[in-house]
């Protein structure tokens, strides 16, 4: 019964005020997680995705029926991401993110999770590209979307996912040494 | 190493935060805000030095970082193939085909004029229209566009009454500007004479009308005050509890539309409560068909049958459920339809669920025509056309040509349309044959329409001379519902909207034959309650069918028709006299006006008119006290319950959408075409939208 993310992103796109609201409605919590992913930082997130919603409107005329809302809405959000890292000047910068949000989280909770931990020096070690790679693949999505999504073909995903499964493990290998 | 993966997902679940819900807010109303800036003129996205331009270099990068091993061994052998064939003689051959190339041969092909070599205004079109094909995949892929060239019967001069058009509504352009457009290659001139474009994609121009014409009464609710649309709705105030002392004669008209249901689902189905006064009780109560007990051979065209039961939401009051079944003649001795579609093609009809879809829902209806039928096409977009001359039903093909050549462009000018429309009707007119103008538009009347009233008048008078109006409304956003009702009731005929290609099944596959055979004329009821039995009264709906009480005996006065086979239903929620639910206290010092004691509660009268004749009949019957209600009647009241809900109305107490789902889902009766199961999943989605 309910109208698809695509009739009502068509909707938007030829001036349909509701359809939009209630488009941006049903995404924002899926958008904000994935903005988390690929900033790794809860204030950076919550400013990337007021960019992204900023900005959306514009951006609608550009969306094509042939792309499901999602992949069009994740080529949006990793663009925005990426303009966003690109304002910032050096690669300390850019990663500081996981940075702040390590600070902030020892200060909050002493005896946290071992794994997170792990998870935020494993996000820290990877590059932007493979990042985003693994936000997407972690956000549920099949390589082809996400090679979709990037621009990039389904091969050079599953590259990316083996390299980011490397760099894990030998994190792993890391620790287990010491 | 999938493990690791997934132990890697539960983890970033974990970490992830829920979003700040004022961050939240704020951030979709910004998004809103900028929505609706945006709207009027949509400038183009900026380029920024992040992509920079996208030139050959950039390409080929692209191309090379994208390329794997085994697409550069596709493509390089794909290359070495194609050299093969080209230069050398034996290969040649065999591009050479044995016989001549196999084509598709459509229904369209057969008599379509080759297509022409497309000008660039075909080419815009074009594009727009492909967009929506994409939605609505015609099963016969016959070439819109080309054929507006290859049809001589259309008006070739198109063109220039739609920039005349452009500058009456005071879109600045000049005629140049249009030239230019027609002239050079689209792209540049989209983007320099934005405006000119506005008759060409019709996206801008709507919006564009809308900011001019947005109502502003509801400007402080924020979420609908940035989401301007020039929707409006015929209702009024839900009729109040009267006494029946003071008031004790009920009198309305009856109202076979259906057009209110389709706008609630269409609302509820993209997740909003529909306005309340787009939601028309009786019109969702008579969606539905109902199986009550047929007329008899020799009897009035139809018969009433009244059935007084509990009121589901109160159990002090009672409800009283007058039904009308219409007879079903012979479908074989029907006689022969003259109908006329006039069909707006201005540009807001450029929507998937407009144009396209109006299209789809005529090519069903074809197949209900007989060869005797005839159908003839006038558009109206700026200035009114006739697409199609009067054509038998059996000529399938040049009909279905008309209706697939046609594009949607221009504004609208629904008068010069229905005019050309009812002059093309009386040309068709012969005896014993049923004359009927069907219009279809989202309800854009705006060009030419100085006098609504002047047009009604022009309608009811073209009614009188026996040519009716039906009215077909389509997509969302524009829908003007109270000039498509005003039209349908003064043309005696029925509005419906359709939303989806089911709802085109129904209105003009399933119930054609009620749509446009009536079988009794200005059919009106009067209701009069016995005030020794009944102290309060109200009618559940027809707001905007109410009649005075005078109007009953006056044959003068119009009303609703009842079609073949159509039935009509009409509940009233009653008070006993004495009842705890009584709302007013009875008067101390009235004087006793019941001089004898009755056990009827009242008393139903209905007068209708034979269809051609002048002079009104009666049906009476009285309204006898509690009876045992069919699974029809308690199917009905479900649906006015959930029509109150949504209109929320004050007289439901603690009832709600728990029990008007429970009460709709145990009489969902045999359903042969799901409506009734259909409207418990609305229902449903009421109910959670509403939380």
């Amino acid at each position: 019964m309910m109208t698809s993310d695509e009739d009502l992103a068509t909707a938007a796109a030829a001036g349909d005020g509701a359809a939009f609201a209630s488009l941006l409605d049903r995404h924002y919590d899926r958008l904000f997680a994935f903005c988390f992913r690929i900033t790794g930082s809860r204030s950076a997130a919550e400013d990337l995705t007021q960019d992204i919603c900023a900005a959306l409107p514009a951006k609608l005329a550009s969306y094509q029926r042939r792309a499901k809302v999602t992949t069009w809405l994740y080529r949006v959000a990793v663009n925005a991401a990426h303009d966003q890292r690109r304002k910032r000047a050096t690669y300390a910068n850019a990663t500081a993110g996981w940075g702040d949000w390590e600070i902030n989280r020892t200060a909050a909770n002493a005896d946290t999770d071992e794994k997170l931990d792990w998870l935020i020096t494993a996000m820290n070690r990877l590059s932007d590209d493979l990042r985003d790679t693994l936000a997407l693949v972690l956000d549920d999505m099949t390589h082809a979307q996400a090679a979709e999504v990037l621009g990039i073909s389904e091969g050079t995903i599953s590259w990316r996912i083996s390299e980011a499964k490397k760099a894990l493990r030998a994190l792993k290998e890391q620790e287990d040494m010491v | 190493m999938t493990d690791d993966l997934n132990d890697l997902k539960a983890m970033m679940d974990k970490a992830t935060p829920r979003p700040d819900a004022a961050r939240r807010t704020a951030n979709i109303a910004l998004a809103q805000k900028n929505f609706a800036d945006l709207q009027g003129s949509r400038p183009e996205l900026r380029p920024t030095s992040a992509t920079g331009p996208k030139g050959l270099w950039t390409g080929v990068k692209t191309m090379l970082h994208a390329m794997t091993t085994k697409g550069g061994l596709a493509t390089t052998t794909a290359l070495v193939a194609c050299g093969f064939l080209f230069l050398t003689p034996q290969a040649q051959d065999i591009l050479r085909p044995p016989s001549a190339p196999q084509m598709t041969v459509t229904e369209f092909d057969r008599v379509a004029a080759p297509p022409a070599p497309l000008p660039e205004t075909a080419a815009i079109q074009g594009a727009t229209i492909d967009e929506s094909r994409e939605v609505f995949a015609s099963p016969l892929p016959a070439p819109e566009p080309e054929l507006n060239f290859a049809n001589p019967s259309r008006p070739t001069t198109k063109q220039l009454p739609q920039i005349a058009s452009d500058a009456q509504l005071g879109v600045s352009e000049s005629a140049e500007g249009m030239m230019d457009l027609q002239a050079t290659t689209a792209a540049p001139a989209l983007r320099t004479a934005p405006s000119a474009a506005h008759s060409l994609t019709a996206a801008p121009e709507v919006s564009g009308a809308r900011r001019v014409t947005a109502p502003t009464s509801q400007a402080d609710d924020p979420a609908i005050a940035l989401a301007p649309n020039t929707e409006s709705f015929a209702n009024a105030d839900t009729n109040p509890f009267k006494i029946t002392a003071e008031d004790p004669v009920s009198t309305f008209s009856i109202d076979v539309d259906t057009a209110s249901y389709a706008v609630v689902r269409s609302s509820l189905s993209r997740g909003a409560l529909p306005p309340a006064d787009a939601v028309r009780i009786e019109e969702l109560i008579n969606y539905f068909p109902y199986d009550y007990p047929a007329p008899d051979a020799d009897e009035a065209p139809f018969r009433p049958v009244v059935t007084t039961f509990e009121t589901p939401w109160n159990a002090d009051t009672q409800l009283v459920h007058i039904a009308l079944q219409g007879r079903m003649p012979e479908i074989d001795a029907r006689p022969a339809l003259n109908l006329v579609f006039l069909i707006d093609t201005s540009g807001s009809m450029d929507d998937p669920t407009k144009l396209p879809l109006l299209k789809q829902s005529f090519r069903l209806m074809l197949d209900q025509l007989r060869p005797q039928d005839q159908v003839a096409i006038v558009e109206y977009a700026g200035s009114a056309g006739q697409v199609l001359a009067p054509t038998a039903a059996s000529d399938r093909t040049t009909i279905l040509q008309s209706i697939q050549s046609l594009g949607a462009g221009g504004s609208t000018n629904g008068q010069g349309g229905l005019e050309q429309a009812y002059s093309l009707a009386d040309t068709m007119r012969e005896d014993g044959e049923v004359n009927r103008v069907i219009l279809a538009t989202d309800g854009d009347f705006n060009v030419g329409l100085s006098d609504p009233d002047a047009l009604k008048d022009f309608i009811a008078a073209k009614r009188d001379t026996g040519t009716y109006l039906s009215v077909l409304g389509f997509g969302r956003g524009n829908l003007d519902d109270a000039t498509m009702q005003a039209l349908a009731q003064n043309g005696n005929g029925t509005a419906a909207y359709i939303d989806t290609l089911s709802e085109a099944q129904k209105v003009l596959v399933d119930q054609l034959s009620g749509a446009l055979f009536p079988i009794a004329g200005d059919v009106k009821v009067q209701v009069e309650f016995n005030p020794a039995q009944i102290a309060e009264y109200r009618l559940i709906g027809y707001e905007t069918r109410a009649l005075n009480r005078e109007d009953f005996n006056n044959d003068a006065v119009d009303a609703g028709e009842l079609g073949a086979g159509h039935t009509v239903t009409a509940i009233f929620e009653v008070t006993p006299v004495g009842s705890p639910a009584q709302l007013s206290d009875p008067l101390r010092y009235a004087p006793n006006t019941v001089a004898e004691t009755s056990d009827e509660l009242g008393f139903v009268k209905l007068r209708y008119k034979d269809p051609g004749a002048s002079v009104s009949k009666l049906i009476e019957a009285p309204i006898i006290g509690n009876s045992t209600p069919s699974t029809e009647a308690r199917f009905a009241a479900a649906v006015a319950g959930f029509g109150q809900l949504l209109r929320n109305d004050p007289y439901l107490g603690d009832w709600g959408y728990d029990e008007a789902i429970a009460l709709a889902t145990a009489n969902r009766g045999a359903d042969a075409f799901g409506y009734r199961t259909e409207a418990v999943q609305l229902m449903r989605l009421a109910q959670s939208l509403s939380r």
